[in-house]
C-alpha cells in the first residue's frame, strides 16, 4: 500500500455506467454490492424507513442524501446489524444478512463509522487504530496471556496503524488519549480506524460534519483514494458541493422511502428532489427546519448552475 | 451437624436441594420445608418457644411462623412437639401455628385462633403454647387466600410506588441512581417516630409535619450535594457511588442516634375489621386512602400543571427543555423536594404496615424500590406505579407457594424475568443507536 | 487513657490479614468489571458467597478435598456469571446494576432462608469446613514472626496462601490487561457500539470480563471465610459498597490499586474505630456509648467513598486522565 496518493486535486475521475436500464428509484446495477428489498423500521407511528428496492454499486462512491429525520441514519443501522427492521432482507456481497449481528457485519468487511463519531477516548489513538485490525490472535483470552503467541502479529498491525496515521496526518498524536482530539481530528480517526480491517465496503455517516473546510478537502481525497484501491463507499451528506465532487451515484432518501437515484448532476435537477428538500407541505411549515432546507435548496440549486 | 459418615448418602438429596435452591431463584417451585426445631437461637437473644400437644401426645412436624418489626422466621416442631425462634428485638410478634400441618381431625381450638401477639416479659425467653383440640377446620379456600393476600399486596405496592415515583422522577430529571432513596424513606418514619412520640404531638399533625421535612430533607440533599455536584459536571455514575456512600453515612448516622431496635409508632395496633376474606385495620384503610389520593395528586401534578409538565419535558430531553426557556434548576429542585415528601409518607405508611421503625427500615425496601421502577421502565413516573403494583401484588402472592422469608426472591426474579423479556421495562423506550 | 501503640499494632495487623486479602481479590475482580470493562457489577457480594458456600458446602455436605471445593465454588461461580450476563450484558450500564445488587440479594435470601438449613444452616451459617485446608499446611506447628505479626503455624500458612493467590490473580490481571485482549475490554468501556463497529463479540467479551471478576471474587470469598465461620448477613449489599469504596480508594482502572486500597482500608478502618473505641472508654466523647463508637466506622466508610468519588476519583494510583468513568 504504497499510496503517495497526490492528493486528487483536479476533478476526480468518476465511474459511470453503473446501472442497468431507465433510472427509476430502485433501479438495478451492474454489480451490486448490497442489495436490499422491503426494508421497512417504524418507530411507534412513525416509519423511519420503508425502502421497497435499492442496490449499492460495487468499487463506486454512492451518497446518501435527504433532509433530517429522512431515516438514512436509521438506514445504516439497519444495514450494519445495528438495529432490527420490522420486515426486509438484505445481501451484502451475496451473502443474506438479515438477523446477522453488527459484529459479524463489520467481519464480513462491511464496516461503519458514526454520525456522533465514536472514538475510544481513553484508548490512545494508536490503540484506537490498532483495536481495529481484524483476527488477532491475542484477542483471545487465553492466548492473551502468552504474548509470544501474537507478538509478531502486534508489530505488523501496529506498523500498519502508523501508516494509515499518517495518511490521515495523525502520525504526531498516535501515542495520545483519543480523548485530547478535536472534532475534525476524531472523524479522521474513525475513519482511519474503520480502514484497520481493510473493509470492502466501507460506510461512512456524515464524514464532513463539523470539519474545517481544509481537513475537508483531505477527507475527500482519502475517500477518493478508498476507491482507487478497489473499496466501495456508502456516505451520508448534507454538503452538496461534496456530493458532486466526489459521487459516482446519489440515492435520495425522504420520509424514509427512496425517491430519487442517479448521477449526481442528474439527481441534482430532478424536481422530485427539490420537493423532497422543501417538504411537500413547504407553505405550511416554518421554522428553523425551514431555513436549513433553503439553504440546502440554494446549493442545489447553485449545483445546477455550474454544471 | 454430621459429616462425612453420611456423605455418600447424603449425595442425591444434596445435589436436589442445590438444584431445588438454583431453581428456586429461577423459578417459584419452592423447596419442601426441611427439617429444623430451631431457628435463630444463636444469633438473637429473644426466645419463643413452646410445646405442641394434642391428648398428651407430642405433634412432630408442625410449622409455627413468627412476625413482626421487619423479621419473620419460621420452625417445624421436632419429635417431642418442640419448637425455638430467636428474635431479634424485645418487642411484640405475632406467633402462628398453621393448622394446615396439623393431623386429620385437630384444631386450634384457642379463641383467638391459631394466630396470637405475643411480648416478652422481664425475661428474654417466652412460651407460646396453643390449645389443641379435636374439631373440624375452617379452612380458608385458596380464592379468599388470594384475595387477602392480594389487598395486603394492593397495600404494599401502593405505598412502594410513592417511593418508586419519587425515586423515578429524580431518575428522569438528573440521570441519577438514587440509592440514598432509602434513607429518605426512613426519614419519614423517624420524623413521624420523633413528632408523634418523643415530643408527643397530636398524631395528625405529627405525621403532617414529618411529610414536611421530608420534602425538606429533600430539598436539602438537592442543594447540599446533587446540585453542586451537577454544576461541576460530575457524571452519572460517579454520582451514583456517591449516592452509595451518603446512603451508608445517613443509614448508620440514623442508628447512631435512634439505636438498633424497632419502635412504634401510635396507633399501629388497631384491631382488624374483616370483609370477607380480607381483614383490615382502620389504619391499613386510612393508608391506602392516602396513597390512592397523594398518587392522583402527583398524576394531576404531572399531567395538568404547568410545572409538571415543565418535568415531564425535563425528562424528556433536558437541554431542549432548557432551550425553551424552562428553568431546569427549579423543576429539579421541586422534584427533589416533591420526592423527598413521598419518600417521607411512604416511609410512614411503611412504618404502620410492617409495623414498626427502625434505622434500616428503608433500606429493606430499597431493592423493591429500584425492582418497580426499573421494572415500569427506568425514568417513567407512570411506568414506577405499574412496577410497584406488579410488585406488592408479587410479594405477597407468591406467599401462597413460597416460604415467607424468600417472598422478596420471587419479586427479584420478576425483575430479571421481565428484563430478559423488555428491556425497556414495560412502560419504557428504547434508545437510539448513532 | 488511651493506648496509641496498641492501635497501631492492631492497625498493622491488618496489613497481611487474609481479610485483606480476601477484600483485595474480591476488589481486583471489581477493577475487571468495572474499572476495565465498564460493567458496573453490584453484585460482587454474590460472588463471594458463592465462593464461601460452595466451598463449605462441598466440604461439609459433600465431603469433598479442598481441590475439589474449590473447583465446586469456580464452577459455580462461572454458572452464576452466566445466568446473570446473559440477561443483563445486552442491557444498558444501569440494568447491570439492578439485577446483579437483586441477585446477589436473591442468593444471600436463598442462603438464610429455613428451607435450606440443612445444607446453608439457615441464618447460623456454616463452620468446621477448615479440617481439609489445615491438614495441607507443611509448616510445622509452632509460632513465628515478630511484634504484631506473630501467628501460629495455620495462621501463617492462611496468609501466605492467601497472598500468593493475590499476587498471581494480579499477575494474570496485569498480563491480560496489557494484551489485545485488553484494549478491546478498555474499547468497550469506551463505547461499545464503537468496538462492534470494528467486529468484536462484545457481548462475548463482556461475558469473558464478568466470569474472570467473579471468579476473583469467589477466589476472595473462600480465603474470607478461612479465618472465620459462613455466615449470610456478611454478604449483604453494604459488602459490595465497601469493596467499591477500596477499589475507588486505590484506583479503578488499576491492577495495584485494588491490592494497595484493599490495605489502606484495613489499616485505616482497624486505627479509626480502634481510636474511637478506646477513645469513647477513656471518656474522651461524652455522650457517645460504646455500641456508637462501633457504629461510626460505617459513617465515615460512607463519607470517605463520596470525598473520593468527589475530589480523587481516579483513586491513590489511577492516572489523573485514565478515569473509569469520566462521561
Ligand atoms: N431510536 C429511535 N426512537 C424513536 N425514533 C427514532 C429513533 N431513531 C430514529 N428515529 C426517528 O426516525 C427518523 C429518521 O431518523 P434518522 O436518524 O434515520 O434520520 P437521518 O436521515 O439520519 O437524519 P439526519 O440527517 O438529521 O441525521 C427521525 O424522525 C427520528 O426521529
Ligand atoms: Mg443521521
Amino acid at each position: 500500500m504504497s499510496s503517495e496518493a497526490k492528493p486528487t486535486r483536479g476533478a476526480p475521475v468518476k465511474s459511470t455506467n453503473l446501472h442497468i436500464g431507465e433510472i427509476k428509484p430502485g433501479v438495478a446495477k451492474v454489480d451490486p454490492i448490497i442489495v436490499a428489498d422491503n426494508v421497512t423500521r417504524t418507530f411507534g407511528g412513525l416509519t423511519a424507513v420503508d425502502v421497497e428496492h435499492v442496490e449499492v454499486p460495487r468499487n463506486a462512491i454512492t451518497a446518501l442524501i435527504g433532509p433530517n429525520g429522512a431515516g438514512k441514519t436509521t438506514l445504516f443501522n439497519l444495514l450494519t446489524g445495528f438495529d432490527k427492521p420490522d420486515t426486509g432482507s438484505w445481501v451484502f456481497d451475496g451473502t443474506a444478512l438479515a438477523g446477522i449481528p453488527s459484529f459479524k457485519v463489520s467481519r464480513m468487511g462491511q464496516v461503519r463509522t458514526f454520525q456522533l463519531t465514536k472514538a475510544l477516548n481513553l484508548l490512545s489513538v494508536l490503540d484506537n487504530m490498532k483495536l481495529g485490525a481484524k483476527g488477532q490472535k491475542g484477542e483471545n483470552m487465553f492466548r492473551a496471556l502468552l504474548p509470544w503467541t501474537w507478538r509478531a502479529q502486534e508489530e505488523q498491525i501496529e506498523a500498519k496503524a502508523i501508516e494509515l496515521l499518517s495518511r490521515f496526518k495523525l502520525d504526531t498524536k498516535a501515542e495520545d488519549y483519543a480523548a485530547s482530539l478535536s472534532g475534525g481530528q476524531r472523524k479522521l480517526l474513525e475513519m482511519a480506524r474503520a480502514l484497520m480491517s481493510d473493509p470492502q465496503l466501507v460506510m461512512l455517516d456524515e464524514p464532513m460534519a463539523g470539519v474545517n473546510p481544509a481537513l475537508t478537502q483531505s477527507l475527500l481525497d482519502h475517500i477518493l483514494d478508498l476507491k482507487t484501491q478497489g473499496m466501495t463507499v456508502l456516505f451520508v451528506e448534507h454538503d452538496m458541493q461534496m456530493v458532486r465532487h466526489i459521487a459516482d451515484w446519489v440515492i435520495v432518501m425522504a420520509e424514509g422511502k427512496i425517491v430519487a437515484e442517479g448521477p449526481p448532476e442528474a439527481v441534482m435537477a430532478n424536481p422530485a428532489v427539490i420537493d423532497a428538500y422543501l417538504g411537500s407541505h413547504h407553505d405550511q411549515d416554518l421554522g428553523a427546519t425551514e431555513e436549513e432546507n433553503v439553504v440546502a435548496m440554494k446549493e442545489l440549486l447553485d449545483a445546477d448552475d455550474e454544471s | 451437624m454430621e459429616v462425612t459418615g453420611l456423605a455418600r448418602k447424603r449425595w442425591s438429596r444434596v445435589v436436589v436441594a442445590l438444584f431445588v435452591a438454583l431453581l428456586a431463584s429461577l423459578t417459584f417451585a419452592g423447596g419442601a420445608v426441611v427439617h429444623a426445631d430451631e431457628v435463630g437461637t444463636d444469633e438473637y437473644d429473644f426466645v419463643f418457644s413452646g410445646n405442641v400437644k394434642f391428648d398428651g401426645e407430642p405433634l412432630e412436624d408442625v410449622l409455627i411462623k413468627v412476625e413482626g418489626n421487619g423479621y419473620s422466621a419460621e420452625v417445624v416442631t421436632d419429635a417431642e412437639g418442640k419448637w425455638k425462634i430467636g428474635v431479634p428485638e424485645k418487642a411484640e410478634y405475632t406467633v402462628t401455628l398453621d393448622e394446615s400441618t396439623l393431623p386429620e381431625g385437630v384444631i386450634v381450638t384457642e379463641e383467638g385462633g391459631a394466630t396470637k401477639k405475643a411480648e416478652f416479659g422481664l425475661t428474654s425467653n417466652k412460651t407460646v403454647n396453643f390449645f389443641i383440640g379435636e374439631g373440624v377446620r375452617t379452612t380458608t379456600s385458596f380464592l379468599d387466600q388470594f384475595i387477602g393476600r392480594a389487598f395486603n399486596g394492593l397495600s404494599f405496592g401502593l405505598l412502594l410506588a410513592l417511593a418508586a415515583i419519587g425515586l423515578s422522577l429524580i431518575f428522569g430529571t438528573t440521570g441519577l441512581n438514587n440509592f440514598a432513596h432509602a434513607e429518605m424513606v426512613t426519614f419519614g418514619a423517624l420524623a413521624a417516630l420523633t413528632l408523634a412520640v418523643d415530643f408527643a404531638w397530636p398524631l395528625w399533625i405529627a405525621l403532617i409535619g414529618a411529610v414536611v421535612l421530608s420534602g425538606a430533607f429533600g430539598w436539602t440533599l438537592d442543594a447540599a450535594i446533587w446540585k453542586p455536584l451537577r454544576r461541576k459536571g460530575v457524571g452519572l455514575i460517579p454520582m451514583m457511588i456517591v449516592s452509595i456512600g451518603l446512603s451508608l453515612a445517613v443509614r448508620y448516622t440514623y442508628q447512631y442516634f435512634y439505636g438498633g431496635s424497632t419502635r412504634q409508632l401510635p396507633g399501629a395496633d388497631g384491631a382488624d375489621i374483616k370483609f370477607g376474606p380480607v381483614s383490615l385495620s382502620p389504619v391499613d384503610m386510612i393508608g391506602m386512602g392516602i396513597s390512592v389520593v397523594v398518587l392522583l395528586a402527583v398524576a394531576f401534578f404531572l399531567l395538568r400543571t404547568r410545572i409538571g409538565k415543565a418535568t415531564r419535558a425535563v425528562s424528556d430531553n433536558p437541554s431542549l427543555a432548557a432551550a425553551s426557556g424552562i428553568d431546569v434548576d427549579r423543576v429539579i429542585r421541586i422534584v427533589w423536594v416533591i420526592g423527598g415528601a413521598l419518600a417521607g409518607l411512604s416511609g410512614i405508611l411503611f412504618a404502620f404496615y410492617r409495623p414498626g421503625v427502625s434505622w434500616d427500615m428503608g433500606f429493606q425496601i430499597l431493592l423493591l424500590i429500584f425492582a418497580a421502577v426499573t421494572l415500569g421502565g427506568l425514568g417513567t413516573a407512570f411506568g414506577a406505579l405499574v412496577g410497584s403494583l406488579v410488585v406488592g401484588f408479587f410479594i405477597e402472592i407468591s406467599t401462597l407457594w413460597i416460604p415467607s422469608d424468600m417472598k422478596f426472591v420471587g419479586a427479584l426474579v420478576i425483575l430479571i424475568l421481565v428484563l430478559l423479556v423488555r428491556p425497556q421495562g414495560i412502560l419504557g423506550r428504547k434508545e437510539r443507536i448513532g | 487513657m488511651v493506648d496509641f501503640w496498641q492501635i497501631i499494632q492492631n492497625a498493622a495487623i491488618e496489613l497481611i490479614s487474609p481479610t485483606t486479602a480476601a477484600y483485595a481479590l474480591a476488589a481486583l475482580g471489581l477493577a475487571i468489571h468495572f474499572g476495565y470493562t465498564g460493567l458496573i457489577n453490584f453484585g460482587q457480594a454474590g460472588f463471594m458467597a458463592i465462593g464461601a458456600y460452595g466451598y463449605a458446602i462441598s466440604t461439609l455436605t459433600l465431603g469433598f478435598p479442598v481441590w475439589a471445593s474449590v473447583l465446586v465454588g469456580i464452577g459455580a461461580s462461572v454458572v452464576f456469571a452466566l445466568i446473570l450476563g446473559i440477561p443483563t450484558l445486552r442491557l444498558r450500564a444501569d440494568y447491570l446494576a439492578i439485577v446483579t445488587i437483586a441477585a446477589a440479594e436473591i442468593l444471600r435470601l436463598i442462603f438464610t432462608t429455613n428451607t435450606l438449613e440443612a445444607v446453608t444452616g439457615s441464618a447460623d451459617g456454616l463452620s468446621g469446613y477448615k479440617g481439609g485446608f489445615a491438614a495441607l499446611n507443611p509448616i510445622p506447628p509452632g509460632n513465628y514472626g515478630f511484634g504484631p505479626f506473630e501467628y501460629n503455624a495455620y495462621d501463617w500458612f492462611l496468609r501466605i496462601v492467601a497472598w500468593t493467590i493475590v499476587i498471581i490473580a494480579a499477575l494474570l490481571a496485569w498480563q491480560l490487561m496489557r494484551s489485545p485482549w485488553g484494549r478491546v475490554i478498555k474499547g468497550i468501556r469506551e463505547d461499545e457500539d464503537a468496538v462492534r463497529a470494528l467486529g468484536k463479540n462484545v457481548y462475548f467479551y463482556k461475558m469473558q470480563s464478568l466470569i474472570l471478576g467473579g471468579v476473583f471474587g469467589t477466589l476472595g470469598g473462600m480465603i474470607f471465610i478461612l479465618p472465620r465461620a459462613v455466615v449470610p448477613a456478611n454478604y449483604a449489599t453494604t459488602l459490595t459498597f465497601f469493596i467499591y469504596t477500596i477499589l475507588l480508594l486505590g484506583g479503578a482502572a488499576t491492577i495495584l490499586g485494588p491490592i494497595i486500597g484493599s490495605m489502606i482500608f484495613w489499616v485505616l478502618l482497624s486505627a479509626v474505630s480502634g481510636f474511637v473505641a478506646r477513645a469513647q472508654a477513656a471518656g474522651w466523647f461524652p455522650g457517645m456509648s460504646s455500641v456508637q463508637a462501633g457504629q461510626t466506622r460505617f459513617i465515615i466508610v460512607g463519607i470517605v467513598l463520596m470525598l473520593l468519588v468527589i475530589f480523587r476519583p481516579q483513586g491513590i494510583f489511577g492516572n489523573k486522565k485514565e478515569l473509569a468513568f469520566v462521561k
